[in-house]
């Protein structure tokens, strides 16, 4: 239960610092300092089982259909790496509380600082792959905020969104890399998958299984070549630098190194692959951070070459090796910590990270200064600092490599050259920074030293490197022991945690790498001058963002060759691309067009209409240049769509299309009031044969497939429908008993898509002001008849009369033809008719009707009545029905449907009202304000 | 009755087809319509040509299919739904654009 709440913990903290933000920083920072105390205290008793080695876990079933659960484990590992993450936390909030600025929103910093940390925690302790992939992304995304914590500035945009782009492609190669490892040893649960490494390594997918999570690890950890993103997350907050890059982030791709290490190594594809990068990354990163004049700059690249380190100690795949790689998780956690941290107060106190103008600090802050000398020498490897103990382990694993055979020598020569590396930028950052004369030039002059606050975490955490590094088996052997012993998953290997182990080869290397470096930094300004004659443009970021570039404009070109802004041509090579996709399979003439289904005698009438129809398509199309003819003849097709639906046993269609087509042809004879009212013709004439033809492709196709079904025997699944509609739906008329009960949900969708584009009709002609439309380039003479008074007056009667026939239509849906929908529409129709004939300000002044709200109540309403089913442990819109007796009416059905049905009607009531009596207003408008001209 | 079933559609497919390919927006929302009642149509014709029995239970044993009607029925709101936005977007273009060309690229009227 604790580790569920040491994970739950920070992200319910994250909600905090926010609000206590708006009493100052201080506030905040306390806040968000709790959380990683508490998480400690919690922390305490499944460390304790750990050290008893009987790890705790905890399980919940998250998605039991997908075999997805939520399950956490602190082993050995987890727990050390729990304690770097809560207590560097703890430190940097401390840190930050002095660092930050009052204007630099401090509450949603320490809120983004606590959601990075409860996702890095989340990491640690899961025990389920792709629960830890997704706090891995988690990692990403929070990251992502951080560096880009002062958005304003371009560097920190640029910088969060490079990581974000490299971090989350390796996330998803990662995914892929843990659905073949799932898919290879059947389970998602780590532990599991730990006591599976023989039969994962025997598995022909085992290749690219390792390839894929090395990317996922590799970028994460910034190993060459996906380094570059590192440097430019530096453009954070110093505070988020030095966590970022000591404890979590970086360390969350060598965690998983770790992690994996008993399933994934023991073959050469490792060796190879994670030995190669790491010793590729160790040395650049080293070579690299010796020209940085940036102090974090150096300090970026001196991490990579760190992780390289530790990444190159697991590829070298010896037990021992992998002892000396978590050791070095730890120190370098520590030691870099302190020294970002040390950054971060020259860069408060000088106004700059320069290491060509900040000199000769030591005499104006002597406490910061010893401390971060002290720290650099920790990461020199320095004798008696714990930089010094896992780096002698290193150079020692470095000689039992039988597998490079005569080249057995290279690895050492290579450790050593990347020691001396070493130890000349760490002789820079002190020699440079706090001796070599006078400062120069400082935005800041003189520097003082820091607050003593801010000072005390970079002091804990120093004193840590040399406690460590003077009483090692006192200190931190049991958590190396215990963290070591679940990397390997077994057995520990010998080994001596002394200061001395006598004058052996690694102390020889380290004497090399000592004296070796102290030299190459005295004769720096050679070496500068020979490096930026050899190497000037050659960045990593700069290459990968010309290479975004290329992709973002090879994208806009694809996509501009196919739209070009011209709706004619993408609607032309839209029915073009449709024809050819009906067509082509027709030619290749496979099987027979028509099917084999005797065809049904015509009857005149049928004809008739059919002919009347066709005519009348073809004339809209004929006179579509005189407007309003045209809409005159599309109504008769809209009416014989009509008498399609009843000829054909379809009358709640009928109904339907018959009250839709009143509604249509007003709106087209409201909004033909705004437009001119002819054309000339417009297109060449070459188009307009193109278009021809493209038409007749369009509609010949499909008169073919229509032809093709038509002719073939129906399988249908409505059996089911008409079966059940009565006894499971109370209702005899099965169309509407789909629509309000089978397939309510779709139903609900279909409203929800109509009251959205009533308010984005609203939205678009809301505040237009529009002329009218003009007859061959002259506005024509509009009649402005005041309303008819005898038509007026009768419209008053019918309103009542329409109603209850709607009443009437909505009643009887649920058993003969009717419904929500015609009902709506029937009084829709009846409400404008009063429009219509008494004007829209007369009838504004006698209801003050918000069509809005109607239709919200609506949906609201339709989607309670599928709530309401939840009340009674059913699902979303089960539907319940009764039938009741009541005096004098007789035998009545109610059924939840029908409140259902009701939304519906009350949602279309308030679409069509809404949609016209805003393009009605727009009249009004336009008149009265008669700014339009 | 099958064969002039198709052609109905057919005609309905390409006349709409013409018309949402012309350059102003009138002419192309009246096309959107035609486009409509041929979809409909055609979506209403998948459950063959049956006269004479609406999908009422509880009455004759073969009736019309009523799955496409369903369909239909909502298909036939949702499209003057869709034909009303047409309508309105267009009115907002000759508002903000001056003409009522469906790129916007014509001379003010």
């Amino acid at each position: 239960m604790n580790l569920l709440f040491i994970v739950l913990l920070p992200f319910a903290g994250a909600l905090l610092p926010p609000l206590a933000g708006r009493l100052g920083r201080e506030a905040a920072a306390w806040t968000a300092a709790i959380v990683p105390v508490l998480a400690l205290l919690l922390a305490l008793e499944p460390l304790l089982a750990a050290f008893a080695g009987a790890p705790m876990t905890v399980g919940r079933a998250w998605l039991p259909q997908a075999g997805v659960d939520l399950i956490l484990r602190m082993d050995g590992l987890a727990g050390l790496f729990i304690l770097l993450i809560l207590g560097i936390g703890l430190l940097i909030i401390l840190y930050a509380n002095y660092y930050l600025a009052e204007d630099d929103s401090p509450g949603r910093f320490f809120a983004l600082l606590l959601l990075f940390m409860g996702a890095m925690v989340g990491i640690v302790l899961s025990d389920h792959l792709l629960q830890l992939l997704v706090f891995w992304e988690l990692t990403s995304l929070s990251s992502f905020l951080l560096i880009g914590f002062r958005h304003r500035s371009v560097e920190a945009r640029q910088g969060a969104k490079m990581a974000l782009a490299v971090t989350g492609a390796g996330g998803l190669a990662l995914l892929a890399g843990f659905l073949l490892l799932g898919r290879i040893t059947g389970s998602y649960q780590i532990s599991t998958i730990l006591g599976m490494g023989d039969i994962i390594r025997a598995h022909p997918l085992y290749v690219p299984t390792l390839l894929l999570i090395l990317l996922g690890a590799f970028t994460k950890s910034a190993q060459f070549p996906f380094h570059f993103w590192l440097p430019q997350a530096m453009a954070a907050p110093t505070p988020v630098s030095a966590y970022l890059h000591s404890a979590t982030m970086v360390k969350a791709g060598v965690f998983l190194l770790a992690r994996l290490f008993p399933a994934l190594s023991g073959t050469d594809p490792w060796f190879f692959l994670v030995g190669g990068t790491g010793l590729l990354t160790l040395v650049y990163g080293a070579y690299s951070a010796l020209f940085k004049h940036d102090l974090k700059g150096l300090l970026a690249y001196s991490t990579i070459s760190h992780l390289g380190l530790i990444v190159l100690l697991f590829g070298i795949d010896t037990p021992l090796a992998a002892v000396a790689a978590v050791f070095h998780i730890i120190n370098h956690a520590t030691f870099k910590a302190s020294l970002f941290m040390a950054a971060g107060i020259i860069d408060h106190e000088t106004g700059t990270r320069d290491m060509r103008r900040i000199n000769g600090l030591w005499k104006y802050m002597p406490i910061s200064g010893t401390l971060a000398m002290v720290a650099a020498a920790a990461m020199a490897g320095v004798p008696l600092l714990n930089g010094f103990m896992s780096k002698e382990m290193f150079f020692a694993e470095t000689f039992h490599l039988a597998v490079l055979g005569s080249f057995s020598w290279f690895l050492p020569v290579a450790a050593t050259g990347a020691g001396i590396l070493a130890v000349a930028y760490s002789a820079r950052f002190i020699h440079d920074v706090f001796f070599n004369g006078e400062p120069v030039n400082l935005p800041k002059y003189p520097p003082h030293e820091a607050p003593r606050y801010m000072i005390l975490p970079v002091a804990v955490l120093v004193g840590q490197c040399l406690i460590v590094g003077v009483f090692p088996t006192l200190t931190v052997a049991p958590f190396l022991a215990l963290a070591s012993a679940a990397v390997l998953n077994g057995p520990l290997p010998a080994y001596n945690l002394a200061v001395w182990h006598g004058f052996n080869a690694p102390f020889i290397m380290s004497l090399v790498a000592m004296f070796g470096g102290i030299l190459l930094y005295s004769r720096r300004h050679a070496l500068f001058a020979l490096h930026d004659r050899l190497f000037w443009g050659i960045e990593a970021h700069l290459l990968y963002r010309r290479v975004v570039h290329r992709l973002i404009d090879g994208a806009r070109m694809a996509t501009e060759a196919i739209d070009n802004g011209s709706l004619q041509r993408s609607v032309a090579l839209l029915l073009l691309a449709a024809g050819l996709a009906v067509l082509l399979p027709l030619a290749s003439g496979d099987s027979a067009l028509a099917g084999d289904l005797p065809i049904s005698a015509v009857d005149p009438v049928t004809l008739l209409g059919a002919l009347l129809m066709m005519a009348a398509a073809l004339a809209t199309v004929f006179f579509h240049r005189q407007r309003l003819i045209a809409l005159i003849v599309l109504s008769v097709v809209g009416l014989l769509a009509v008498l399609t639906f009843v000829r054909f046993s379809a009358p709640d269609l009928a109904l339907t299309q018959l009250a839709v087509e009143v509604v249509t042809i007003m709106l087209l004879l409201l909004a033909l009031y705004f437009l001119p009212q002819q054309d000339r013709p417009e297109s060449p004439g070459w188009r307009r044969g193109r278009d021809l033809l493209l038409a007749l492709a369009v509609g010949g196709g499909c008169g073919l497939v229509t032809w093709a079904i038509l002719t073939r025997p129906a399988t249908t699944i409505a059996d089911y429908y008409l079966a059940n509609s009565l006894p499971g739906g109370g209702g005899a008329n099965v169309v509407n008993v789909i629509l309000v009960d089978f397939r309510g949900f779709d139903t609900l969708g279909e409203i929800t898509v109509l009251a959205i584009a009533a308010i984005a009709i609203y939205a678009l002609l809301d505040r237009l002001c529009l002329a009218p439309g003009t007859l061959y380039g002259v506005r024509p003479r509009w009649a402005f008849e005041r309303h008819s008074l005898v038509l007026a007056q009768i419209t008053r009667f019918l309103l009542p009369l329409a109603l209850m026939v709607a009443i009437y239509f909505f009643l009887r849906g649920h058993n003969a033809p009717g419904g929500g929908f015609i009902a709506g529409l029937i009084t829709a129709i009846a409400l404008i008719l009063q429009y219509m004939a008494s004007g829209i300000t007369w009838t504004q002044m006698q209801w003050h009707q918000h069509f809005h709200k109607v239709i919200a109540w609506g949906v609201l309403l339709a989607a309670a009545t599928g709530l309401g089913s939840w009340l009674f442990d059913r699902p979303f819109l089960t539907s319940a029905f009764g039938h009741y007796d009541l005096p004098l009416i007789g035998e009545i059905e109610l059924a939840t449907a029908m409140l259902f049905d009701l939304g519906v009607y009350l949602t279309v009531v308030g679409v069509v009202m809404l949609i016209l009596a805003t393009l009605a207003l727009l009249s009004r408008r336009c008149v009265e304000t008669g700014r339009c001209n | 009755m099958e064969m002039l079933a198709s052609l109905v559609v057919a005609v309905l497919f390409a006349c709409g087809a013409y018309l949402v390919l012309r350059a102003r927006t009138f002419p192309v929302a009246i096309g959107l319509a035609l486009l409509s009642y041929g979809v409909n149509l055609f979506l209403f014709f998948t459950g063959r040509l049956v006269t004479g029995a609406p999908p009422l239970a509880g009455g004759a044993a073969a009736t019309a299919d009523p799955l496409p009607q369903a369909l239909v029925l909502t298909a036939i709101v949702i499209g003057f739904g869709m034909t009303a936005f047409v309508v309105a977007l267009s009115l907002r273009a000759r508002g903000e654009l001056g003409n009522d060309h469906v790129d916007g690229a014509g001379e003010e009227r």
